[in-house]
């Protein structure tokens, strides 16, 4: 028992330092991204079913709590027991490390998001380029399976992907030079911090054309419909991922949720204030967590922006190949373009958040 | 200490994954270990906290240059032992090339130590709150803004004539215009035409 107790406080040492305390949160984030992904498949597959009139799953309880909500669980279950088929003549090494290789972005990316005020992993003062290097680094699970798996299906789906991947990330940038025009730093804790005062002080307002883009081409980077011609069902069979079985495959799909999560996230962070509440300065509700802020507003932006992904899936057909093209190239690029020179406009007249004292 | 150790495992595996390039038969390995071999000099870039270069160089290089590569490379039937059949043949080419670039780096290093300008920061690290990204940022758009524009424009002019290499328009291909395939309407395409019942016989 002494041991016991002793190595209870030699942890609770640990958890204060620095190290123990990152590497805590580090925990406590990766095991909440998880089970916030198989959440998120169960709640994409209700909301879908809602708006086309069915139900959804509705078989699987557990704790005898909502039909449903034991389905990702069961699901889970069931891909871990089955075996993972590795094609003939395919790469074995290449096969089995893509789908590590998929995940690793996704996760990794958390850890320069402020959460809440108090939390955040990493400080990093190139909180943004680190993001932006990682988002792209995504695209190699998706290339490698392709390659990896000897199918020409696959290949087609790591084909496409690349290609998408590349022209939509220029977009990706360009909108982020925008952000970082609004706020004047690439630490995302500063960029979130300078966002305060409600909902209007958001960069949502003065960079709305870059909002639209921002979200356009995470929808891309993600091979989220209406962009998922990677996976093409009607042309390509699955795509990338067609010769993956088992928990192969499921970690394909919890990388594409993951990273469906992330770019919430980021969105949340770059254009919606992040961890700030809306309420804000209004007279009364400083007091309580309405007027505070806190995870809860943070949490509450991914979530409706989660929501969007799975809205878009239901409504929109999937793109073909050239107009996806033609949608980054011809028409993102030159949007983010334009409203880089309205903002120097913008700077020039001290207008929006170029009116901050503190800019100048 | 724990900055040497790191130092010497990130240079251990970069000089692996680049015997990789040159060595492994498969292209696609070697395209695969030459993105190891930037990951890893990121990760050195970072232990002399020159955080902006390690980051541009993953975002740039690994996140779109390797891509591409890579997107060739898998898409070439390459012959392999054609490729191989120059090995030696040129392998002196290669070690002069080798040769040369060790001179410079050595005349560079010996240079510095030469005129008294201190390598890296002697070993003391930066305070937390110095930004790498902040200050290169502001010496690149103040002090050199002149040649930091030169630099753009001879970029801006080889995107312009790569892409002017590769349009060659055949003659007889058939484009589609998305322009005009989004501007049809229904009323462009379809007459509806009121007709009198016809009389049963």
């Amino acid at each position: 028992m002494l041991d016991l107790a002793k190595l209870w406080s030699a942890l609770l040492d640990f958890a204060e330092s620095p190290i123990g305390h990152s590497t805590g949160w580090i925990i406590v984030i990766t095991v909440a991204l998880i089970i916030s992904v198989a959440l998120l498949t169960l709640w994409e597959r209700k909301v879908i079913g809602w708006m086309q009139l069915r139900r959804g799953p509705n078989r699987v309880r557990i704790f005898g709590l909502l039909p449903g909500v034991g389905q990702p669980f069961a699901d889970v279950v069931k891909l871990l027991l089955k075996e993972v088929v590795i094609p003939t003549n395919s790469n074995r090494f290449l096969f089995r490390v893509a789908p590590m290789i998929a995940l690793v972005p996704a996760f990794a990316a958390w850890a320069v998001i402020p959460l809440s005020p108090e939390v955040t992993v990493s400080r990093a003062d190139a909180g943004l380029l680190y993001l932006l290097s990682l988002t792209s680094m995504g695209v190699y699970g998706v290339i490698i399976a392709g390659w990896a798996a000897n199918s020409k299906y696959a290949f087609l789906g790591a084909m496409r992907s690349a290609a998408q991947m590349v022209a939509y990330e220029i977009a990706m940038g360009f909108a982020l030079v925008g952000v970082l025009m609004a706020t004047g730093s690439m630490n995302l804790g500063t960029i979130v911090r300078t966002q305060a005062g409600g909902l209007l002080s958001w960069n949502w307002f003065w960079l709305f054309p870059l909002l639209v883009v921002y979200f356009i081409s995470g929808v891309a980077e993600t091979n989220r419909a209406p962009f998922d011609v990677a996976e093409g069902e009607s042309e390509i069979v699955a795509g990338f991922h067609v010769e993956y079985s088992g928990i192969a495959f499921a970690l394909f799909f919890l990388a594409e949720y993951a990273n469906m999560i992330l770019i919430s996230a980021l969105t949340a962070t770059f254009f919606f204030g992040g961890w700030q509440g809306p309420l804000e300065g209004y007279p009364g509700l400083g007091a309580t967590f309405l007027g505070q802020p806190s995870f809860l507003w943070f949490g509450l932006k991914v979530f409706v922006l989660v929501f969007l992904f799975l809205w878009f899936r239901a409504t929109f057909p999937r793109y073909r190949y050239d107009q996806i093209m033609r949608l980054g190239w011809k028409a993102l690029i030159p949007v983010t373009l334009v409203w880089i020179g309205v903002e120097m406009l913008l700077e020039l007249y001290r207008i929006g958040p170029w009116a901050r004292p503190w800019f100048h | 200490m724990l900055i040497q150790v790191l130092f010497h495992l990130f240079a251990a595996i970069l000089i692996l994954a680049a015997l990789g390039v040159i060595t492994a038969r498969n292209p696609v390995y070697s395209a695969l270990a030459l993105v190891m071999c930037f990951i890893t000099s990121a990760a050195i870039w970072l232990l002399i906290e020159a955080e902006f270069l390690a980051v541009v160089l993953v975002l740039v290089y690994v996140g779109a240059v390797m891509v591409l590569f890579l997107f060739v490379v898998m898409m070439l039937d390459i012959n392999l032992a054609e490729l191989r059949q120059g090995f030696t043949r040129f392998a002196w080419l290669g070690w002069l090339t080798a040769l040369a670039v060790i001179v410079e780096i050595v005349g560079v290093v010996w240079a510095r130590g030469a005129l008294g300008i201190d390598p890296g920061h002697g070993g003391t690290p930066e305070p937390a709150t110095y930004s790498n990204t902040l200050d290169l940022g502001r010496v690149l758009y103040t002090h050199y803004a002149y040649p930091f524009e030169l630099a753009a424009m001879v970029l801006l002019v080889a995107i312009v004539a790569a892409i002017a290499l590769t349009m060659r328009r055949r003659q007889g291909l058939k484009y589609q215009d998305i322009g005009r395939q989004v501007a049809v309407r229904p009323a462009d395409r379809v007459r509806l035409v009121k007709m009198a019942p016809e009389k049963r016989p």
